[in-house]
């Protein structure tokens, strides 16, 4: 779980995470495009995501792909929310969306 | 071939035989999926159902079958008209042992025909994979209800 708090205490990999969030199964080039990041570092943050598995990579073809894993995020909710309180949080959620989109 | 629309892995302190039999047997399904029993001889080739007290939620054939290594099937949410008019999708389980731990990856493909069950499969699957991880870990899955996932129409 370390691993996770670490891999996300950062912008660029946040943002990473959001490209793929928008559009997944991305390879390197496709994830460096548009980005004010060399390879390298997107190479070097993709391996932390990975290491956090917050990103899963699977071959396809000669390619490699790379997925946003929501599993581990999905398990540090489980273990602070309590079930009861999802419904109530979802909702708060979902309020917040609808106003912040109002503000648009 | 498409690539597929969505990639789950997740890490399980177990071996790749007890995993299998979560995955294929219903005594387990029961408790992190939602309550849902496999109505299958998962033959290659036989139909396959995700039924709950005894009403099918989720259909599809038998794909693969390789214990305890691959095991792939075809699906289908029916529960609903709207689900019921999409087409089939496709999903595979990879397990993986790297010593104490199982890597499981989950891949869910095939939705060109399947706009609706993209949005509640994306909801659905997180949950269901850390709560077969909590059961095989700790003996106890975790009791999320389907309404806290929040797919519409399911």
């Amino acid at each position: 779980m370390d691993d996770v708090f670490k891999a996300l205490a950062d912008a660029s990999r946040r943002a990473l995470l959001d490209r793929l969030h928008a559009r997944n199964g991305q390879t390197l080039t496709e994830l460096c495009d548009g980005l004010a990041m060399t390879r390298q570092a997107v190479t070097k943050h993709l391996a932390i995501l990975e290491a956090a598995n917050l990103v899963a990579t699977i071959r396809h073809g000669r390619e490699k792909l790379h997925y946003l894993n929501p599993v581990p995020i999905h398990e540090i909710g489980e273990r602070w929310i309590r079930k009861f309180e999802r419904g109530k949080l979802a909702a708060l959620s979902e309020l917040k969306r609808q106003l912040e989109r109002r503000d648009e | 071939m498409s690539k597929p629309e969505f990639v789950y892995v997740t890490y399980i302190e177990t071996t790749p035989e007890k995993l299998w039999q979560a995955l294929t047997d219903s005594a387990f399904a029961r408790q992190y999926w939602f309550g849902g029993e496999f109505q299958t001889d998962w033959k290659v080739g036989s139909p396959f159902a995700l039924a709950k007290d005894g009403t099918p939620s989720d259909i599809g054939t038998v794909l693969e079958f390789d214990p305890p290594r691959r095991l792939s099937y075809t699906f289908q949410h029916v529960l609903t008209t709207d689900f019921r008019n999409e087409r089939p999708s496709k999903v595979v389980f990879m397990l993986e042992q790297h010593g104490r731990l199982v890597k499981l990856i989950l891949t869910h493909e095939d939705f060109a025909g399947a706009p609706r069950l993209l949005d509640a499969v994306s909801k659905g699957w997180p949950a269901i994979m850390s709560s077969l991880k909590s059961l095989l870990e700790t003996g106890a899955a975790l009791a999320i209800p389907t309404s806290a996932l929040g797919i519409e129409g399911v």
